[in-house]
């Protein structure tokens, strides 16, 4: 009897929301089918734009990692293979609402209006966080695992405070969604998060991307009990979703936002997903990852999937593709333009924004800076 | 002109939230305990009765989440003002507040403001269990976009406590817990909320209690430099030395992130002695940083070493042991002994 073909157990374990399997072909079971009028809704011209996003994110990510090959970038985070989890979440969003992103999180900056080069200021070592948050609705890039899961539980802890829940009004409740990780369910952090995310009774969707890897430690040494339910103890139910499944993303958590906005609390979505990049470039998950898993996910590819699914419907050109291809082409050759463009912060800028108010430690640090520098530009050297 | 009223500094604490409650809408009170118990010192005694459930939080215990929460608050446009049980309680939350707090501002260029003020009664003296008696100042202190400030008696704590609230930098407020029950007089008009709290024209006066220092008692020979709780220690050891014919006098800092040199210096170019009095371990502590400015900046002044009296480099000890620990009377007088020697 042939050996069965490998499967990670992450997608095995519990029930599993999808609504378009790796084919592309819509699928519908007792699980997915409460969702399935969501997707059902989205026309042809939506599924395109998910491509598209979804597109431009992968080669955000293709075009950041070479320039972090060639020197250009100290570090890049990957998102490949995660586009479908990202792009369908934040195309659930309405504008009013926030999205507090770990570090990843490229495709929902890109949904949202970050422009993307603005993120790799972070990478380039220009600044912590380069883009207007209040615009964009979107918060800084958090680096410190799961601390923005209580971020964003106070922020939508003061959208219930401003009034802004429950009004009825679908153009004015609001709601929060956080993004992490599969490791950050191991932080207390977001153990936190949960618990004061349910006593209150707050608008926000927890959304854990669950790639099956923290750097280099596999799902089976992080948790045992599943990630979706992970909430349930403290009150905030959780769904899981196949994460490569755009349309089944959009629409579970659509309906998580919409109850989140209505007053109806919080939920955490576990996407199962697969980062078929490393961790960062500084990465090599060769040395912890097998052919045969990295294989299994490639054949689940969110992009050719999405691609299979608008063939199967009919909504796919040659020129449709081939405009989402010179769009790429164009966007890479701006961002790579534009990064090597980026000159040298003024170094008296590290003075600036430490406080809101002067400190005298901090000003007179500051003014010896100042008199240290012009020391040498009064010899003309330096 | 406002009659001052005598109360504790536990309770100037108390009306200092008060009046800010009352002034400002955005102003919410976070914690474990805080509401109709008051807190477990009893600061924020009657304030939830008065200000409802919305204003004045009870929260889970976890202080990572109170800090947390508070900066997505304050993120949103809230002030929150969070209270910590205890000193030695504060470290699940450090993360929180030396790597996400402090840097928020700096790292959105100024886009970004979280006003969070975190109350810690801090210190010892009390006879408490472990973990309930430090000094963390210096850990915060080293963290820049922190302000780290404590009141050493109750008209200070009203006035300091309302400007950290109105500050939008986050402050570490660091609360005696030794000098709780300390008397004195508080004019409850004073401070930036303090007109909310009684009729009358609103008050103008600025303290800017959270850059200046204060002379709390003036000397000729010796200056002893302190805050918080050791400021009580400092007057007490220039009391019993004006019985010898020693002259003290006293610097209390108010602020410890940033202090205030230019005070410090002054009275150290008038007196040519200067020592550092804090219950935080001397090694590695704010009394180092203290010494070698002095010494960088008054070097052609002073008379002698700048000298160092505090706790030691163990853990804090059992209650029992504490006043061995804790540096006292005896250990300041010899320490202004060693300085007139030189």
């Amino acid at each position: 009897m042939p050996a069965a073909p490998w499967q990670p157990s992450a997608l095995t374990a519990e029930p599993l929301v999808q609504l378009v399997d790796h084919a592309g072909q819509r699928r519908v079971d007792d699980v997915s089918a409460p969702y399935e009028p969501l997707a059902r809704a989205l026309d042809a011209d939506a599924l395109r734009t998910f491509y598209r996003d979804m597109t431009l994110t992968r080669r955000f990510d293709e075009e950041s990692t070479s320039l972090q090959r060639q020197g250009e970038l100290a570090l890049f985070t990957q998102s490949k293979g995660q586009e479908a989890a990202q792009i369908g979440s934040a195309h659930a969003m309405r504008p009013q609402d926030w999205a507090f992103p770990a570090y990843r999180e490229h495709g929902v900056l890109l949904v949202r209006g970050v422009p993307l080069r603005q993120e790799l200021h972070l990478f380039r070592g220009i600044d912590h966080g380069g883009w207007d948050t209040e615009q964009h609705r979107v918060h800084l890039n958090t680096l410190v695992i799961g601390s923005h899961a209580l971020h964003a539980t106070g922020y939508a802890m003061g959208m219930s405070r401003d009034g802004l829940v429950g009004t009825g009004d679908p153009t004015k409740d609001e709601a929060t969604v956080v993004y992490f990780g599969d490791g950050a369910t191991s932080q207390g952090d977001v153990s936190e998060a949960f618990n004061f995310a349910a006593v209150n009774q707050a608008p926000i969707v927890f959304f854990c991307q669950n790639n099956q890897w923290a750097i280099s430690v596999p799902g089976e040494l992080q948790y045992r009990g599943p990630l979706s339910r992970r909430g349930e103890g403290f009150g905030v139910p959780g769904v899981r979703v196949d994460g490569n499944d755009a349309l089944a993303v959009y629409a579970v958590t659509k309906t998580a936002l919409d109850k989140a906005r209505a007053g109806g609390g919080p939920t955490l979505i576990e996407a199962v997903t697969f980062r078929r990049g490393a961790h960062t470039t500084s990465d090599d998950p060769t040395r912890y990852r097998s052919e045969t898993e990295e294989k299994y996910w490639a054949e689940r590819d969110p992009i050719d999937r999405i691609v299979a699914l608008l063939k199967a419907e009919g909504a796919w050109s040659d020129s449709f593709a081939a405009r989402v291809q010179a769009e790429g082409d164009e966007f890479a050759d701006e961002l790579r333009t534009y990064v090597r463009s980026l000159g040298r912060p003024d170094p008296m800028t590290m003075f600036d924004n430490v406080y809101t108010t002067p400190h005298a430690i901090n000003e007179a640090e500051r003014e010896w800076m100042r008199q240290y520098d012009a020391s040498f530009k009064k010899g003309g050297s330096r | 002109m406002n009659q001052p009223s005598q109360m504790v500094l536990a309770k100037a604490l108390g009306q200092a939230m008060r009046a800010a409650l009352a002034a400002d809408e955005k102003v919410v009170l976070m914690g474990e305990d805080i509401g109709p118990l008051g807190g477990v010192f009893r600061v924020t005694d009657g304030l939830q009765a008065e200000f409802g459930t919305d204003r004045v939080v009870d929260t889970p215990l976890a202080e990572s989440g109170i800090v947390g929460t508070a900066i997505g608050l304050a993120l949103r446009g809230y002030r929150p003002v969070v209270e910590i049980q205890f000193d030695g309680f504060v470290f699940p939350a450090f993360d929180q507040i030396t790597t996400q707090l402090a840097k928020l501002h700096s790292r959105s260029r100024g886009r970004l403001r979280v006003p969070v003020v975190i109350r810690i009664p801090f210190g010892g003296g009390i006879g408490a269990v472990e973990h309930h008696s430090e000094s963390p100042e210096a850990l915060f202190a080293h963290t820049a976009g922190l302000r780290v400030v404590s009141p050493a008696n109750p008209a200070d704590a009203y006035v300091m406590l309302q400007e950290a609230i109105s500050s939008d930098d986050p402050v570490i407020f660091l609360e005696p817990k030794g000098q709780y029950w300390t008397k004195g007089d508080v004019d409850l008009a004073a401070g930036p909320y303090g007109s909310a709290a009684v009729a009358g024209p609103a008050v103008t006066q600025r303290f800017d209690t959270l850059n200046k220092a204060r002379i709390a008692r003036e000397g000729d020979d010796v200056t002893l430099i302190a805050y918080g709780p050791s400021v009580a220690t400092a007057l007490k050891a220039a009391a019993a030395a004006e019985t010898e014919g020693t002259s003290i006098e006293v610097v209390d800092l108010r602020a410890i992130s940033p202090f205030d040199m230019a005070t410090v210096n002054s009275s150290v170019a008038k007196t040519g002695r200067a020592i550092v009095v804090h219950e935080a371990p001397v090694f590695f502590g704010a009394g180092g940083e203290l010494a070698a400015r002095i010494t960088e900046e008054c070097f052609y002044e002073l008379e002698a070493p700048v000298l160092r009296v505090g706790g030691f480099h163990a853990p804090y000890p059992p209650a029992k042991i504490e006043h061995e620990y804790l540096p006292g009377l005896d250990r300041v007088l010899d320490a202004v002994d060693r300085s007139l020697s030189f």
